[in-house]
């Protein structure tokens, strides 16, 4: 993956730039190669580079104090939450400073009264939901990093889940944010029902990877916790058909929480992995529903209709925790099925249901012309793919032909009317696909909004866009920076 | 003399008009919900662009020209029982650009959120004439900066919008509407709260004068009166709620001042400080989203002496333009050097 050159200025100055962060934020900066090394890549480990340095600020006032002396001195800045992107996203350059979250976890307020929590952003995921758990309240959006993950990376990235279906994406549950701009300026934006005068720049800032400012603190919807939920498996001879099942579903005016799709290779590795006693079948659906018992009963009334008209190989309903815990266990540990059979490779893209029959004999067709396997699980109710490519990370130019197999995936994915990336980002991973996807208009289009929010380009800059097109921006920067110099 | 407005027939046309134009526009389409101070310069009427592109009812899609009638929108997603959750108000004439434009919404913006939440993708033309696509057609897509979100509610000063891509959804089987009496709309504010606070999945929730709170379950049969069954539990605490009779939800999708001379206010709040907002303002219009949204008629040109508040308050019909509190001064730079941006001409100070 190409990333610019460092900027040799910057690097000149490493000792004095260095010693001016310590003074910003005493005792946060880390600069020793041995530690900042465990900043040197993502989830998308596959790319790998330490920053100069690493700041872990206490306030949003030290936020702002790095990034004020950031952009004065011109040095390249790159946000962090939790690390677990699968983009590249959080990634470093060797000039770059990386800013983590990983010191701000308050929850600074809780309002059942206004279905509201407000917490520092590198607070995680889960931890948002256990905050609120006891009032009755949850918050909706559950990549399946959780754990991990924080609240600022998910609206880095419009971060989605399993239950999207029915609550949204991090976007549709985020009412507002503090958040420091490159040149140390603090600003509020959202406000309640996520709504300000003007444009919707809260509505710009979700999604835009760590472009135009850096978040530190995060207003979140919470929603009352369902009665309860209970999924159904379905499995089926043909991916075609379990396709159809899904539209059918959808057509009847049922909106259940989760539609999951997974294909053979994958029900194969997970039962390998997991044993979570999954029928022998070409596709499986599990569907699942929320509500009090005879609510549940009623819309999985509705499901087993459609889904016998299309003659499944099973229908399996659960009728108890253990029975719905294990018939979640298989796709819950699909990544780490995949992990036990070798290197892979995760992508994102989404595509219009419609096409998944198109899309899967695609897929197939490319996996047998680069001799590399593929198993698939979807989110088949909004079309947002994860096709996993297995390699060999030992085998030379393996990584690279299932880079390129992925990128055709992708291409096709575009193809048919989709896109992308569905919810992990572009990155550094995808940003020289946007070509595909993209007209130089459109990007420019884009690109101007980052002129607005960060004219030096400085925050996370070599990302998203694809090098060429962001190149004379990027550079600009530097022109400058000598001149300033001189 | 006023320019007569511009009506171009497609997409080229309308790129056309905006690169020729030579004094600010005013972009409308019915010309329905014009905000006090916009309108001023040469129309750009949209309504030449109409038509379906593309409807999925099994994916959930529909692709649609800006200028097309919401009117005819509504009709034909009710033939295959779909509709637009967000419930914006059916004024005759209104445009789905207009819509989106407007970041409209209706009572369910509670569960289903606003136009922006519907909204998968567009295509719009800047202040220079360049056409320019974002989003897509499907619901889940990260690929790059969301500016479906920036000019849905833009209200035609970043660009024109042409195509709009929307998530529809299923219109519900069944729908029941609790009433319960409440003294004033202050006095609804803690039933509704209870009604939301709990596993109810209501999709409305609101204040009518003369009407008292107002809160709405749809779903399948069954389930909704289940969930009927113990909302009624949960509020006998706040009175004996009975079943509406009528369909109130049209008067909150359109509030009626009732006096064409008065202004009308709208505000944003947290649900609680609605109490001491109301406390301060004579007997709104209408009151909803549990609290947060407050739509109330004022003397013409009087500015209302509110408390502090998280939220805003805007004059929606008017003379004058009025924002209070205002803006965020950084928030306001922003929006500034976008206009700057995408208009470098000032083709869309029409919009003021
Ligand atoms: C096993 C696994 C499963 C996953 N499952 C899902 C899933 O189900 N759904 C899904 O959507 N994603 C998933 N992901 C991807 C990833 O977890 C998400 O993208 C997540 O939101 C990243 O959060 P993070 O805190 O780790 O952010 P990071 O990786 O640290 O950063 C992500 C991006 O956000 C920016 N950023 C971080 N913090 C801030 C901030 N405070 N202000 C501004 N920008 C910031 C970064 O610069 C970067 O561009 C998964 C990843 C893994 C490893
Ligand atoms: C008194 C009043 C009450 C209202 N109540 C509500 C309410 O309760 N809920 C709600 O959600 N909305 C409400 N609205 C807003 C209203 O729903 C929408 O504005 C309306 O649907 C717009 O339709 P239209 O085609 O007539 O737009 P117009 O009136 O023509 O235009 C509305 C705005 O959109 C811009 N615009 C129109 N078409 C385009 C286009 N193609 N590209 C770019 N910009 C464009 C215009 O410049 C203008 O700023 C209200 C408005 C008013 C004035």
């Amino acid at each position: 993956m190409e990333m610019p050159e460092p900027d040799a200025a910057v690097l000149a100055r490493r000792d004095a730039i260095v010693a001016a962060l310590r003074d910003a934020a005493p005792g946060a900066v880390i600069d020793d190669p041995a530690e900042t090394r465990a900043y040197e890549c993502d989830a998308l480990a596959a790319y790998r580079c330490p920053p100069m340095a690493v700041v872990l600020p206490r306030s949003t006032a030290e936020v702002a104090a790095v990034l004020r002396l950031c952009h004065d001195e011109r040095v390249p800045v790159v946000p962090r939450g939790a690390g677990t992107s699968l983009a590249g996203g959080s990634m470093p350059t060797a000039d770059a400073v990386v800013v983590g979250l990983a010191r701000l976890t308050e929850v600074l307020e809780i309002s059942p009264e206004d279905r509201l929590v407000r917490v520092q952003a590198g607070r995680t995921n889960l931890s948002v939901s256990g905050a609120v758990d006891g009032l009755g309240f949850f918050y909706a959006p559950d990549p399946s990093s959780q754990l991990a993950c924080a609240i600022g990376g998910n609206i880095g990235m419009n971060s989605g889940g399993a239950h999207c279906l029915k609550y949204g994406v991090t976007t549709n549950n985020l009412l507002g944010v503090t958040m420091v701009l490159m040149d140390g300026t603090v600003v509020e934006l959202g406000g309640p029902m996520g709504e300000a005068p003007g444009f919707d720049l809260l509505g710009v800032v979700c999604g835009s990877e760590g472009q135009l400012g850096i978040v530190t603190e995060a207003t979140l919807r919470i929603l009352p916790k369902p009665a309860g939920a209970r999924p159904v498996l379905v499995a089926f001879d043909s991916s075609e058909v379990a396709g159809a099942c899904v539209a059918a579903i959808i057509r009847a005016g049922i909106l259940p929480v989760a539609i999951e799709f997974m294909d053979r290779p994958c029900i194969r590795a997970t039962e390998d992995h997991a044993r979570a006693g999954y029928p022998d079948c070409e596709a499986l659906l599990i569907v699942e529903v929320e509500g009090t018992p005879p609510e549940i009963d009623e819309q999985l009334a509705l499901i087993r209709e459609i889904a016998l008209s299309f003659h499944p190989v099973e229908f399996r309903e659960s009728r108890s925790e253990e029975e719905s815990r294990r018939i979640w266990l298989g796709r819950k540990s699909a990544f780490g099925a995949m992990g036990q059979l070798g290197d892979y490779i995760c992508l994102d893209g989404t595509i219009p249901v419609s096409a998944l029959p198109e899309v899967l004999a695609g897929i197939g067709d490319l996996s047998r012309r680069y001799g590399l396997g593929v198993a698939n699980v979807f989110h088949a109710g909004d079309g947002n793919m994860h096709p996993l490519i297995l390699y060999d990370a030992n085998a030379p130019g393996d990584l690279e032909r299932a880079e390129a197999f992925g990128a055709d995936i992708l291409r096709l994915c575009v193809k048919v009317g989709g896109c992308l990336t569905g919810e992990h980002g572009v990155g550094i991973e995808k940003r020289d696909l946007m070509h595909d996807q993209f007209t130089p208009i459109d990007m420019e289009a884009q690109m101007r909004v980052k002129d607005v929010f960060d004219p030096h380009w400085l925050l996370n800059a070599a990302k998203v866009f694809p090098l060429d097109i962001s190149a004379s921006r990027r550079e600009a920067r530097r022109d400058a920076g000598s001149a300033d110099a001189a | 003399m006023r320019d007569l407005p511009m009506r171009p027939d497609g997409e080229a046309a309308l790129a056309e008009a905006i690169r020729s134009a030579r004094a600010p526009l005013s972009v409308t389409g019915g010309g329905t919900r014009l905000e006090p101070g916009e309108g001023q310069g040469a129309r750009l009427d949209t309504r030449g662009l109409t038509g379906v592109t593309l409807y999925e009812p099994e994916a959930l899609t529909l692709v649609v020209a800006a200028g097309t009638p919401l009117a005819s929108i509504v009709d034909i997603l009710a033939a295959e029982g779909q509709m637009l959750a967000f419930e914006p108000p059916a004024s005759p004439g209104s445009t789905i650009g207009g819509v989106a434009a407007a970041n409209a919404s209706g009572p369910r913006r509670l569960q289903a959120g606003a136009a922006r939440d519907a909204l998968i993708g567009l295509r719009f033309i800047d202040g220079q004439g360049n056409v320019v696509r974002n989003g897509g057609r499907v619901m889940k897509n990260v690929t790059g900066y969301d500016l479906v979100k920036l000019m849905a509610g833009s209200r035609g000063r970043l660009g024109v919008l042409t195509e709009l891509a929307f998530r529809t959804a299923p219109i519900p089987q069944s729908r029941l509407t609790l009433c319960l009496p409440a003294r004033d709309a202050a006095a609804a504010i803690p039933a509704l709260t209870a009604a939301l606070g709990g596993p109810f999945d209501v999709s409305g929730a609101a204040w009518l004068p003369g009407r008292g709170a107002l809160i709405r379950l749809e779903g399948l049969e069954g389930s909704v009166r289940l969930r009927a069954e113990s909302l009624r539990k949960t509020l006998a605490p706040f009175g004996d709620p009975g079943d509406a009779q009528d369909d109130p939800w049209p008067l909150l999708r359109c509030p009626n001042t009732h006096d064409p001379q008065a202004d009308l206010w709208r505000i944003i709040c947290r649900p609680s400080q609605a109490a001491a907002l109301l406390a301060a303002l004579p007997e709104p219009c209408s009151l909803d989203w549990g609290g947060a949204l407050i739509h109330v008629a004022l003397p013409a040109g009087e500015l209302p002496q509110l408390p502090r508040f998280s939220g805003h308050a805007r004059r929606i019909r008017g003379a004058q333009p009025a924002i209070l509190p205002a803006p965020d001064p950084v928030a306001a730079r922003l929006d500034a050097g976008l206009r700057a941006r995408f208009d470098p001409r000032g083709i869309f100070q029409g919009a003021p």
